[in-house]
């Protein structure tokens, strides 16, 4: 029995790293749900087979329950994908931080306390903090993203908030060295309670004020906490396979928050505890240029003009639901022989990739959509740049205006291209609190209005016959 | 009992094993990754599979059936959504 416990959680970790490995190309991805669904399915069964499990009826129970649930939320529309993928990120927490205290109590109710090793109990300790924290973390992350109503979407900072945090924090990890102390003193069992409520409450608190254009690096970290939570509760089972599926799940997380905090210029730190919303600069110069409005049918002349179109998608699209409609442009475009391309920031949209899954499933091939470091160089022979949602990712303030909070952030170069045409649902300044000057720029005209309409207003001026 | 040097060990393995793949993931696939590597890590539903099925008091096979639960949900929709996704990057 033992043996086939081993040998199933060998071929299940192989699998898994296989399923990664075969995400390197869009070619060979969808071998990778079958390899990770397999070795799912193996190391599921090896561990039911065990003798030691009695209660099937739970066991099936429970597993029923999580496919109603699990099944509508693979469903959701691809625009609230960053919602499901935080929530999944709680039920992740929620399930190791739930294990480390059923097996904390059940350590306890054994004679003298044989399982409770500085170690083993240290990684209880972790695995608890972790679970909970991305627990809650992770709800306040969908919950901002869903816009629910009792959520508050703006960063919410008030003086000492790093200070309450951090002691909160420091509380749950006082209070873990004392359990791993004393791990079966009359007043551990309450301290351990005491670890988690702080641990719940602490991802509260570390997620308030973080606002929208952060949810990208934030759903990362939260995905790198989750591995970890894994890891640790694989230390506690003495699992090598948990410990190894936590850790692809970690460090998948950390390279994916790596290339956010790249991508707006800001550090693991600064995001968690920098309170992007908070800076409102004053604008230095007081002279304020005025936006050009740009009529839908002055724009499909622009277009129509065009050889060379990039497109520059952002959460304005999404929000939008526009990609049909981007499709709609997309053809009517590369019909006429004209090059029609996607410009994608990293962090455009609320998690990392949201913009490339948005436009495929558009159906608009992937060779079309570009990373921001390969466009730029084209964008001087780009003739129109059609910026649709985005904001603070085209703001050509991050190249030198030093007292804005998106300062040395890399952006696309829209405003090297010969026209930009850019939509925007309102005149409000993006998400930094700053003015775009981008949209203040002599070969700059403003398309207001909700993206989707607007999109559908322009393909019209095209089929109509109004423009060949 | 537990051998801590050799989880370490493969805790680290695991990590450069993790850091080396990811690297070379498709930046078009970020999203489907992540929804993918959210099911994996639900693996935790073998601690939970225990906890919950076993000849234990009550109350601590309930926390190990919510557990259950959250990590099939996770498996569940992690691995459906990432084909769905994945579905859309094939065509061409």
């Amino acid at each position: 029995m033992r043996l086939i416990g081993d040998l199933s959680a060998v071929v299940a970790t192989a699998l898994f790293i296989f399923a990664l490995y075969w995400m390197n190309d869009p070619k060979t991805a969808r071998r990778s749900v079958i390899a990770g669904v397999t070795g799912m399915a193996v190391a599921v069964l090896a561990t039911w087979a065990q003798p030691g499990i009695i209660h099937h009826g739970w066991i099936v129970l429970a597993i029923a329950a999580g496919f109603l649930v699990g099944v509508p939320l693979s469903r959701v529309p691809l625009t609230a994908v960053p919602q499901r993928t935080a929530l999944s990120h709680a039920f992740g927490g929620l399930a190791a931080g739930l294990v480390g205290i059923a097996e904390y109590f059940l350590w306890l109710g054994e004679p003298a306390g044989t399982h409770f090793t500085p170690f083993r109990t240290g990684a209880l300790v972790v695995e608890v903090i972790l679970g909970f924290l991305t627990f809650t973390g992770s709800l306040m992350a969908a919950g901002k993203l869903q816009e629910v109503r009792w959520i508050p979407q703006r960063p919410v900072t008030y003086p000492g908030q790093n200070f309450v945090n951090l002691g909160v924090f420091a509380a749950a990890v006082g209070l873990g060295v004392a359990v791993v102390l004393h791990p079966t003193a009359p007043w551990s069992g309450q301290a351990f309670i005491a670890i988690a409520v702080l641990a719940l409450i602490f991802g509260i608190l570390l997620i308030i004020p973080i606002g929208g254009a952060d949810m990208p690096t934030v759903i990362s970290i939260l995905n790198a906490y989750a591995g970890l939570a894994a890891v640790a509760m694989g230390f506690v089972l003495d699992s090598k396979l948990l410990v190894t599926a936590g850790a692809l799940d970690g460090s998948s997380g950390l390279i994916l928050s790596i290339i956010m905090c790249r991508a707006m210029n800001r550090s693991f730190t600064n995001v968690l505890f920098g309170a992007f919303g908070k800076a409102q600069p004053a604008l230095a110069s007081g002279e304020q240029k005025a936006w050009k409005q740009e009529t839908v049918e002055g724009a499909a002349q622009l277009l129509e003009q065009a050889r060379n179109v990039v497109i520059i998608p952002g959460y304005g699209m999404a929000v939008a639901q526009a990609q049909h409609k981007v499709r709609e442009l997309y053809d009517v475009h590369t019909k006429r022989g004209v090059t029609v391309k996607f410009a994608i920031h990293p962090v455009a949209g609320r998690m990392p990739g949201h913009m490339n899954v948005l436009l495929a499933e558009a159906n608009i091939p992937y060779s079309a959509l570009v990373e921001m470091d390969e466009i730029n160089p084209e964008m001087p022979q780009t003739d129109v740049a059609l910026v649709l949602g985005a904001n603070d990712v085209v703001n050509p303030s991050a190249r030198y205006a030093k007292h804005t909070p998106i300062y040395g952030m890399p952006i696309i170069d829209a405003d090297k291209a010969k026209t930009v045409l850019a939509v925007k649902r309102s005149k409000n300044p993006g998400f930094a609190g700053i003015d775009n000057e981008l949209y203040t720029l002599d070969n700059a005209w403003m398309l207001f209005g909700d993206a989707k309409a607007v999109l559908a207003d322009l393909v019209k001026q095209f089929s109509s016959g109004g423009i060949h | 009992m537990t051998d801590f040097g050799s989880m370490l060990f493969v805790f680290v393995l695991a990590t450069f094993i993790g850091l080396g793949v990811i690297r070379r993931v498709s930046r078009l696939l970020y999203t489907p990754l992540m929804s993918l590597t959210n099911a994996i890590s639900a693996i935790a539903v073998v601690g939970s599979i225990v906890v919950a099925g076993a000849e234990y008091p009550i109350t601590i096979r309930v926390l190990g059936a919510v557990a259950l639960f959250a990590s099939m949900t996770n498996i569940v929709s992690g691995f459906m959504i990432t084909n769905r996704m994945l579905k859309m990057f094939k065509k061409q």
